[in-house]
């Protein structure tokens, strides 16, 4: 390892490394448009230029390779106005009209405007007009205008998605971006060049208008997509999810999350059909019921049946914590039959990030319990003994299993007593005779284990009911601070759903199981005292990005 | 510090008041026949020029749209919170426009810092004083009762730019 300075600072750098890559390591940021940590090194904004001594010309941070004993000043007089001179010419032809872009708030070159150019523009002439409102594909929005041509999409395109999608037409200031021909940007991780465009020429279609960034709190999270627990940010406004983005994690997903992930996992959070209390199946059909109700019904209705005719069926997109309450409450009524569904999806993986198992944490499930005891049924095992009637009573944590198989439907319609627990109304819950409201992956604590055995915390972004965002840790932003029930923002919907694992507390208590819990935590906690591997890990160790516990865990 | 004077240290002239109310009813008398300041309102309603800060109302072109562009600089310099947007797409040139735009009155502490961030010239303080609502959700005002046709805003708009 060899030693450079830096703005009079010795700091050292590994072989190959280049000096800005060598200055983020010591938490120096060169401004810096162009150059991402994943993508190669194409130097073409030049903003990086940084003053060498010895060397007869500034040189870029980016592609110059630090040496032994360089002195590398940043903030001198020709590195500064060099910097500004760079600001100025890309300012040339970027339009004024950040009141209207919605990358405004997060943007790069918004930033470095204020931090690092003169603040007055000597153009008076015309700017040069490009395409606006080009969609590049289906997700993606592209404005010719307000484009820097950092080349940062194209090197994504190329580099990470593995499709080369995009390209660079015509040249000098009339240079702009378009798919090759005959092609459109519609890579599995196409949504990945809105976070890194440095400016908003590539905006979320999605997303586009909903929300300024800086009135939106961000929670980090784990995605809920598929089996990799790709870490996320959560971005929330007024108790209603807006957008996911990912969060660089270099031992699970580095900077990058696919689409399918960040647009389809979260809608069903904001849906109309949301189950918003508890429901008992009477004559006419499902009617609205007290906590208290459906808590007496299905707990007296579990034990008017033998432990054998009993079967529970956990789920891999719930929780650790969810799926350990579900197993100690069967093992406190001594059901052997306990199970999960697989949600293999053959064909949907890929090398990059997405995996074919479609849950998030069939590990965990497995960790907590939710496989068959000796001589217990599995899951298709259960539903062939509900269809002989061996089975006569079925609680379902958060799965539809009734729209997994049509035979399900007609086996599911034999049953004496079907609870579910579901955050949407959905095929499982037309034939279910008891529905619980359970909280969604965005409305609670709770750890995911990914493929990997890699253990990382879910948080609350959406307050439900029985939480609140200020008392309750929520990230907030200013208008959770200072809203009141009076302001349009702050009288939000909230729905009436709780966490599996306390429902499953809840009616374990009647059921005459000793365990106290006052926090998903405090579940953790017991779990981790009975799973071998888990061990004294707690929270607090998991942090933000998780923590790989055990490789290896299962063969799903 | 004045020294107070106590009752036996009085003149005569000071014992007996009747000078001072004289005196008094004198300035009284003067002022009878002095021009008046005072305003009949309501019947007489004052007329503010250009420097008044009314309540923030919102540019409608001639074409009748707003200039408002949902930008969120308002929202976001509002000391009070007062004012909510919810932004939207158009396919006017200007592709972003406020679907709703809500201030709220009772919020409101009339500082026109939104008048003074606002890059469109797009909210202005109007000359408009007379507030009055019976109930919390009235005091919300919304785009129907924000949007005011730009003639009637030249003066405020013309004071603005002279002070630029």
């Amino acid at each position: 390892m060899g030693k450079f300075i830096l703005d009079g600072q010795e700091i050292g750098f590994k072989p190959g490394q280049t000096i800005i890559e060598a200055a983020k390591e010591v938490g120096v940021e060169i401004p810096h448009f162009c150059w991402h940590p994943s993508l190669s090194v194409s130097g073409n904004c030049r903003v990086c230029l940084v003053e060498v001594e010895k060397m007869p010309k500034l040189a870029i941070a980016c592609a110059t390779q630090a040496s032994e004993g360089m002195v590398v000043h940043t903030e001198s007089t020709r590195a500064l106005s060099a910097r500004q001179a760079v600001m100025e010419f890309l300012l040339i032809n970027h339009p004024l009209d950040c009141p209207i872009c919605d990358e405004a708030g997060e943007c790069k070159l918004q930033d470095y405007t204020f931090s690092h150019s003169v603040g007055e523009s000597r153009f008076t002439e015309e700017k040069q007009h490009k395409e606006k409102r080009v969609p590049l594909g289906p997700h993606v929005m592209f404005d010719g205008d307000r484009c820097i041509s950092c080349s940062r999409c194209i090197r994504f395109c190329d580099e990470i998605a593995g499709e080369s999608e995009l390209t660079f037409v015509n040249r000098g200031d009339r240079v702009t971006i378009q798919t090759f021909p005959g092609k459109e940007l519609k890579n599995p991780y196409s949504l990945c060049v809105t976070d890194i465009c440095p400016v908003g020429a590539l905006t979320n279609r999605d997303f586009r208008f909903k929300a300024r960034v800086w009135d939106m709190s961000n929670t980090a999270s784990v995605c809920p997509g598929c089996a990799r627990g790709c870490n996320i940010d959560v971005w929330v406004r007024s108790n209603e999810i807006l957008r996911l983005t990912p969060r660089q994690n270099d031992e699970v997903n580095s900077y990058w999350m696919c689409d399918e992930g960040r647009l389809n996992t979260w809608k069903h959070v904001n849906a109309g059909d949301r189950v918003d209390c508890p429901h008992i199946r009477r004559d006419e059909g499902l009617s609205k019921a007290t906590w208290d109700e459906i808590y007496s019904k299905a707990s007296a209705e579990l034990h008017s049946f033998s432990s054998g005719e009993i079967a529970f069926i956990g789920s891999a997109t719930s929780t650790v914590e969810d799926n350990h309450l579900l197993s100690k409450l069967a093992s406190h009524l001594h059901c052997k039959n306990i199970d999960f569904p697989r949600h293999i999806v053959p064909g949907s993986g890929d090398k990059i990030l997405r995996r074919e198992d479609k849950t998030p944490n069939a590990a965990g499930a497995l960790a907590a319990g939710i496989s068959p005891v000796k001589d217990g049924l599995g899951f298709e095992e259960i539903m062939v003994a509900i269809k002989s009637h061996k089975i006569k009573a079925l609680v379902v944590v958060e799965e539809d299993i009734a729209a997994m198989d049509e035979k399900y439907v007609s086996a599911l319609k034999q049953l004496q007593l079907l609870v579910v627990l579901a955050s949407n109304f959905n095929a499982t819950t037309e034939l279910a005779h008891i529905v619980i409201p359970a909280a969604t992956w965005t409305e609670k604590n709770g750890v995911f284990i990914n493929f990997e055995g890699r253990a990382q915390r879910i948080r609350p972004a959406v307050a439900t009911e029985q939480m609140d965002r200020s008392l309750d840790g929520f990230s907030m932003s200013r208008l959770d601070k200072f809203g009141t029930k009076f302001d349009r923002w702050g009288n939000y919907k909230k729905y009436d759903a709780r966490p599996a694992w306390r429902i499953f507390l809840d009616l374990g208590h009647l059921l005459g199981l000793k365990a106290k819990f006052e926090l998903a935590e405090d579940v953790w906690e017991d779990f981790t005292k009975h799973s071998p591997g888990f061990h004294g890990i707690t929270y607090d160790d998991l942090g933000e990005t998780g923590l790989t516990v055990k490789k290896e865990l299962h063969k799903v | 510090m004045a020294v107070k004077k106590r009752m036996k240290d009085f003149t005569l002239m000071e014992k007996i008041y009747l000078p001072s109310i004289v005196a008094g009813l004198g300035i009284t008398l003067q002022n009878m026949f002095k021009p008046k300041y005072t305003m009949e309102y309501p019947e007489v309603k004052f007329m503010p020029s250009g420097h008044y800060r009314g309540r923030p109302v919102l540019v409608q072109e001639e074409d009748g749209g707003e200039r408002c562009v949902a930008c969120g600089l308002c929202s976001r310099v509002c000391p009070a919170l007062a004012i909510d947007i919810q932004a939207a797409e158009t396919e006017k040139e200007k592709e972003r426009y406020p679907e709703r735009f809500e201030i709220n009155m009772l919020r409101c502490i009339f500082c026109g810092l939104c008048e003074e961030v606002c890059p469109e010239e797009a909210i202005v303080m109007s000359k408009e004083y007379e507030i009055a609502f019976t109930n919390r959700q009235d005091a919300i005002y919304g785009k129907d009762k924000l949007l005011t046709p730009i003639a009637d805003l030249q003066e405020r708009i013309e004071f603005l730019r002279g002070n630029k």
